[in-house]
């Protein structure tokens, strides 16, 4: 019986190696590794904070709701504006970082260079000094309406060139509002021929 | 057992500072949104595509995706009568310019805008080694950037192509549905600027979604069903070619 030492001295040796390993396993693992599957669960809240930077029609409308009228009677109803103006962020162009000269740390201080990673600026949070670029309709209509074989058959389609030789389309449409001879639209061709964005 | 007092002092602190680490590797409580509410998919009208890449230039500019790399793309397809099997297919720089102009002749053209799946059963998340990627409670298929080791293991495991290796910080990147907007109660990048409706964001958990109607009354197909992936992209008037 006087062996059996041996075998508790195992024993014990394996109990600390456990313990051991149970705290080297809480110090590696993240807290939320396994919360919802084989995955670290706190990840998805990570992803979940990426900046939004197309706001939605929703925070346009809130503001421009003389154009939003215009825009809800015409055959361009289901366009949402982002989709012609851009997404509605801005971020100001990033400025070089200060290197190690003492000369340009001094003026970094008076001065803070804009990082890569400075906040969005939403032009609804500063209408004024924020302001989307207006497009060039000569460019924006014709990536949708020029005419090709391979769009849908009832999709509305011109040959540029041809259609208005250069004159600019907002010269006689309404982008809002594109049925010719009314600014509300109704007219003839205004029928909502592509349609259904939520 | 034959410990002394002594030993035993010893173990029971450091048993104590094992047990908070196991404590502390139990599950917290979700944030605001109910992710058990949701199950997200997505519904693409073939008819109704036209091919004028804003869904791509909008992906790019809401998620920084690098140049050359696509989170969604579109593919034009050219059936001709005879040759139903080998379609041309193009799709110059994703689509993010447009297409060329297609000159009427024998056949049929055609517009598929592709993206994740955000398959139920997805190959890409069962082959990960160190569970960087995964299918959400609300089933988008996200990676954990912060995990990932850019092995590339599921960039060849998933059978749509839809994942690569981001050129500058070298890890697994993809769709993520907008996971940020859609968990604000916004519609993805691409929907917002889709002119045609082409692309509609679907949420199947959500009884009032238009998605359950057309479900109902329209034929849908996923993309290659035979893979069994539990795909959500709904496409809706799809051509027996599209591969």
């Amino acid at each position: 019986m006087k062996d059996a030492g041996h075998l508790f001295r195992f024993a014990g040796l394996f109990v600390v190696a456990f313990l051991v390993f149970l705290l080297v396993r809480g110090y590696v693992v993240p807290k939320t590794f396994g919360q919802y599957g084989h995955y670290r669960g706190a990840a998805i809240g990570d992803i979940a904070k990426h900046p939004v930077k197309f706001a939605g029609h929703q925070t346009c409308e809130g503001c421009h709701t003389d154009v939003a009228d215009t825009h809800s009677k015409g055959a361009h109803a289901h366009v949402n504006c982002e989709a012609c103006h851009g997404a509605l962020f801005q971020r100001l162009p990033a400025t070089p970082q200060p290197k190690g000269n003492l000369y340009e740390r001094f003026v970094a201080l008076i001065v803070p260079p804009i990082p890569p990673d400075a906040p969005l600026l939403l032009h609804a949070e500063d209408p004024t000094s924020v302001t989307p670029t207006k497009p060039d309709t000569l460019v924006l209509c014709a990536r949708c309406h020029t005419t090709s074989a391979a769009k849908p058959k009832g999709f509305p389609q011109v040959d540029p060139a041809e259609h208005m030789g250069g004159v600019p389309c907002e010269t006689c449409h309404n982008p809002h509002s594109p049925a010719m001879g009314s600014d509300s639209g109704g007219g003839a061709g205004a029928s909502p021929v592509a349609g259904g964005a939520k | 057992m034959n410990i002394s007092r002594r030993h035993l002092l010893i173990l029971l602190p450091a048993a104590a500072v094992a047990w908070k680490f196991v404590e502390a590797g139990t599950p917290e409580d979700s944030p605001n949104y109910q992710m058990s509410e949701h199950w997200w998919g997505m519904l693409i009208n073939i008819p109704k595509c036209i091919g004028c890449g804003n869904c791509v230039r909008a992906c790019a500019t809401e998620n920084d995706v690098p140049d050359g790399n696509f989170r969604t793309w579109v593919e034009r397809y050219h059936v001709t009568d005879t040759n139903m099997t080998t379609p041309e297919v193009i799709s110059p720089d994703g689509g993010k310019e447009g297409f060329p102009v297609a000159q009427e002749d024998a056949g049929k053209y055609f517009f598929v805008p592709k993206m994740c799946n955000h398959c139920a059963d997805s190959p890409c998340t069962q082959v990960c080694p160190v569970g960087a990627t995964f299918v959400s409670p609300d089933g988008v298929v996200l990676v954990d950037q912060t995990y990932c080791l850019g092995c590339a293991y599921c960039v060849q495991a998933c059978p749509y192509g839809c994942r690569y290796i981001h050129p500058t910080k070298h890890v697994a990147d993809k769709c993520t549905l907008c996971y940020h907007r859609i968990t604000k109660g916004l519609t993805t990048a691409c929907c917002e600027a889709c002119p045609t409706g082409a692309r509609q964001l679907a949420d199947l958990k959500n009884p009032n979604d238009p998605i359950h109607e057309f479900l109902k009354t329209h034929p849908v197909e996923v993309l290659k069903p035979q893979m069994a992936t539990g795909a959500k992209a709904y496409y809706f008037g799809l051509d027996g070619s599209v591969r």
